[in-house]
């Protein structure tokens, strides 16, 4: 077997490929021969053949069969071996892998060698992948680590404890006696790693907090005056080469320092006090031509931000910032804006001074730096400076990319609420956001905008118009075309009539109005609910309108038979308005009164609305077509929970198509023309409302007289039809008669359909049947449900007329029932 | 926090890695070309500080190659912007004059 190749020579070959799949297949020939390598257990090899599998690794590719090579490799006594070992084991090992343990040993072993190198080895890979276990066993070796005089050592002893202690919080009691001296080091390394550690222990646990911060016994002095007096050497110590960036010295210890105080500084006044000087001290020294000046600067702001500093340095720190707003570099205009986003809810005033600088970031070109000044704005907005902001903001809405636009709408909204200082202005900037950004407004704003519209009475003139100029040009942007709609849906007659005070008035017809309202039931670019909208708002105009009453109609039927359930369903009630209740049509169609935000409904509200119910309940929902018979409407109520308004058993269910309903009428008005030979006297029209407006809350069905004995009311032809009666308490003028109607023929009978007729004095209702198909042999019947409302307790009698089809034919047959029992009207 | 290390090309080629929180393999390389992806896109006058998912990235360019630096919310991104030209320097110190060729060829001995 020829000696494996050297990881240079695997990445030159890597390097040659020129495709993913080449790059693949080299991969995968190496991986191979690694593999056989390692099975042939070659000491020689092995640290090569791991550090190529590491490069693969880092490739992408997987390499976990090299796992237990590591651990070999640790196991060894070279140098070379152990690095890469220690390396491998890093990379590729980690808790989920069992295999970890078993460096348990090895790296106890390392800890105590005599080599410094080894030992950081060993230090270097417990702090990065140690689990919970090993870091139980190895806390002790550790510990007697940090406490050597061997700078080298004891950095990386600091770095591991912060490991330990992140993974087993309970020995971080461990660690506090050893933290005494660090702090008293020379070494930048040692003293580097020891505020991390503290950092770490006083971000962890509140008592070590507390404990740092009170005075320690045995040394002189606290910790907050060793870091302020390490700090200060570090500004005014002069040039020091080893440690010094672009100028300053070791910025890196520095910025770590101030987070220090930062964490010991907040919510403690002592701590705070002890600081002010050297923070003020900091903040005017540093140079800030450089960026690791502005670096120290942003850290110490933020510091002062967070802890109880004076009044004095708070202002200095927002003036620091305001600096850093002007400055050209876009990293420092970043964090500027960040941080004074963080600031501006406790020092709202002396951020404000920076208001205009901030509103100039809007413009900038950069993405991150308009998120934050776009945020940074909103949260400045307030009564005095709203009219301005807002022109800005706008004209930011305008301009800016598709991702911020739905955040600037709502964030618009909400201040425009919270400070508008005239509804016409309210409006207005609504509108100046509906056609600018209209789709990406979130749909919540619709029925919020509806809502203040219906609230501000004087402008309604004013809103119709403005909305029906905005949708002349161009109705694609549906928030928009929604609100318009609504809105010359109730206020059409105001746009026609051309009264509106606040603006020129524009001659508007009826039917130019109508033309822009079909446009929009027409477009492909309206959505369904869009469209349900505007076939609403067409309705409620046909009592607004005067001439125009009939283009309404033609309007409303052709809908009729429209694809799309939700327009089919309204436009065929719609026209049951104009046909059967077009006395109820002008009570239905009235004015929305003035809507409440609240979520909870007055029944009050809701009889005015007649079925209309809150947009606040329905959310994104167009307010329903409640225009159905005021039954419909108050079964909707009952959903909404208790109100004090009669319920009423819903007369047709409403999940059938509006062709049931229809049906139904239709059984009704056959019964009503029913030329037939019965003289007898005319059958009344059932009307469903009015009969049911008679009843009180209780279901019927609950009360169920027993006793009532059951009649068969027809039985010819095998067709036989049982009644069985129940009466309610609370109305004793109301019956329920149960028809079963059964079969008792070989064949089955079709279309069965049961028509009632009943003298003039009472009332009628037929719910539908369960079922039109009434199988042969007796295996089954048709139930129907009818209610006879006898107020004058006469007797009742019944004419039924039945239609079915049975073998073939179609069947008739007329018939009187008068048997039925006296408990059943009396 | 520092997530993430990562120094990859213009070409979208990782040539050195280093991963302080645990993440899949095969995520691993999606994030890479992802993170390149978003800083390449940006332009010379945008700032280095990117938001990405839940935390940010800082990154630096040198010539062909990018420094990515993940970092989570509490880390002063001045400062991890200061750190990666202190490393690049030290690099620069050890290799005198690196390129990226020195780090491509020499990753286990920068990783360590």
């Amino acid at each position: 077997m020829p000696a494996p190749i050297r990881l240079r020579e695997l990445i030159r070959t890597i390097r040659t490929a020129r495709t993913q799949a080449e790059e693949r297949e080299m991969i995968q020939k190496e991986c191979a021969a690694i593999r056989s390598s390692f099975r042939e257990e070659d000491n020689t090899y092995r640290c090569r053949n791991v550090a190529k599998l590491l490069y693969m690794h880092m490739l992408g590719y997987p390499a976990h069969f090299g796992q237990l090579e590591c651990l070999k490799l640790i196991a060894s006594q070279k140098f070379t071996d152990k690095r890469i070992g220690y390396l491998g084991a890093m990379l590729l090992l980690d808790e989920r892998q069992d295999v970890h343990l078993l460096m348990t040993n090895c790296i106890k072993n390392d800890l105590n060698h005599s080599t410094q190198y080894v030992q950081g080895l060993a230090l270097c890979t417990l702090g990065c992948m140690g689990s919970s276990e090993m870091c139980r066993d190895l806390a002790g070796e550790v510990e007697k680590l940090l406490k050597t005089s061997n700078s080298y050592l004891r950095k990386k002893a600091a770095l591991c404890a912060v490991h330990v202690i992140r993974k087993v919080p309970e020995l971080m009691e461990m660690f506090l006696p050893a933290t005494k001296n660090l702090l008293n080091e020379k070494n930048h390394g040692v003293l580097h790693t020891s505020v991390v550690l503290l950092t770490e222990m006083c971000e962890r646990s509140p008592d070590m907090l507390a404990h740092f911060r009170k005075v320690r016994q045995l040394c002189s002095s606290q910790l907050v005056p060793q870091l302020v007096r390490i700090l200060k050497n570090l500004i005014m110590s002069g040039y020091s080469p080893e440690h010094d960036v672009s100028g300053i010295s070791d910025p890196f210890l520095q910025v770590r320092i101030l987070r220090l105080l930062r964490i010991l500084g907040r919510n403690d006044d002592d701590s705070s006090e002890a600081m002010n000087d050297i923070l003020a001290q900091v903040a005017t020294n540093t140079e800030t031509s450089k960026n690791v000046g502005n670096a120290i600067l942003y850290e110490t702001v933020l510091t002062i931000m967070d802890i109880k500093s004076e009044s004095g340095l708070r202002v200095l720190a927002i003036n620091i910032l305001g600096r850093f707003l002007l400055n050209n570099d876009k990293n420092i205009r970043y964090v500027a804006l960040t941080s004074l986003l963080k600031t501006v809810q406790t020092d709202h005033n002396a951020v404000q001074r920076h208001r205009s600088t901030i509103v100039d970031c809007l413009k900038d070109l950069d993405v991150s730096i308009k998120r934050r000044a776009m945020e940074l704005s909103f949260a400045l907005v307030n009564g005095n400076n709203v009219r301005g902001m807002m022109k800005e903001l706008l004209y930011f809405l305008d301009s800016c990319e598709p991702e911020f636009k739905a955040d600037c709408a709502s964030g618009i909204f909400l201040a425009a609420e919270k400070y508008a200082p005239s509804k016409r202005w309210h409006i207005d900037t609504i509108m100046r956001v509906l056609t600018t950004a209209g789709s990406y407004v979130r749909d919540d704003a619709v029925p919020n905008l509806i809502q203040l519209i219906t609230n501000s009475v004087e402008m309604h003139a004013y809103t119709v118009q403005r909305l029906y100029k905005a949708i002349l040009g161009d109705y694609s942007q549906q928030p928009l075309v929604q609100v318009a709609s609504w809105c010359i849906g109730e206020y059409g007659d105001l746009l026609v009539s051309g009264q509106c005070e606040e603006e020129e008035p524009i001659q508007v017809t009826e039917d130019e109005v109508l033309d822009i309202l079909e446009s929009v039931l027409i477009s492909n670019m309206s959505a369904s609910v869009t469209r349900g909208y505007a076939l609403t708002a067409i309705m409620k105009l046909s009592t607004r309108f005067t001439c125009t009453v009939n283009r309404i109609k033609k309007v409303v039927s052709i809908y009729g038979s429209s694809i799309d359930v939700e327009l089919q369903q309204r436009a065929v009630e719609y026209n049951a308005l104009f046909k059967k209740y077009d006395h109820m049509r002008p009570a239905l169609l009235e004015r929305m009164p003035v809507m409440e935000k609240v979520t909870t409904n007055g029944p009050t509200e809701i009889v005015q609305t007649n079925g209309e119910t809150e947009p606040a309940v329905l959310e994104t929902k167009p307010p329903p077509s409640g225009l159905q018979p005021a039954s419909q409407a108050n079964d909707l109520l009952d959903l909404l929970g208790g109100s004090d308004i009669t319920p009423v058993i819903p007369t047709a269910p409403t999940s059938k198509p509006a062709s049931a309903g229809g049906e139904l009428l239709d059984l009704l008005g056959d019964l009503n023309l029913t030329g037939s030979p019965v003289s007898a006297p005319a059958p009344q029209i059932a009307q469903p409302p009015f009969l049911l407006d008679g009843l009180t809350s209780q279901p019927l069905f609950n009360d169920i007289a027993a006793g009532i004995p059951s009649i068969t009311a027809y039985n010819k032809n095998g067709l036989k039809i049982d009644f069985t009666f129940e009466r309610s308490n609370t109305n004793p003028s109301v019956t329920v008669i149960t028809i079963q109607a059964s079969n008792s023929t070989e064949l089955d009978m079709t279309d069965f359909v049961f028509q009632a007729a009943v003298p003039k004095t009472f009332q009628l209702q037929l719910l539908s049947p369960s079922s039109s198909v009434i199988p042969a042999f007796n295996s089954g019947t048709i139930t129907q449900v009818i209610k006879v409302l006898n107020p004058q307790k006469q007797q009742l009698r019944m004419r039924i007329k039945l239609t079915y089809n049975h073998k073939g034919s179609a069947m008739q047959d007329l018939a009187e029932v008068n048997n039925f029992p006296p408990q059943s009207w009396q | 926090m520092i997530k993430f290390f990562l120094m990859v090309n213009k070409q979208g080629q990782t040539r050195l890695s280093r991963y302080y929180e645990h993440v899949e393999i095969n995520k691993r390389t999606m994030l890479e070309a992802e993170v390149i992806k978003n800083c390449l896109s940006r332009s010379k006058d945008q700032c280095s500080f990117v938001e990405y998912k839940d935390f940010k990235l800082v990154y630096r360019q040198y010539a062909a190659l990018f420094v990515v630096v993940g970092i989570d919310q509490t880390e002063n991104e001045m400062a991890v912007y200061e750190l990666i030209h202190n490393f690049v320097e030290v690099l620069d110190k050890y290799f005198s004059r690196v390129s990226e060729l020195d780090v491509s060829f020499s990753v286990s001995e920068i990783r360590l």
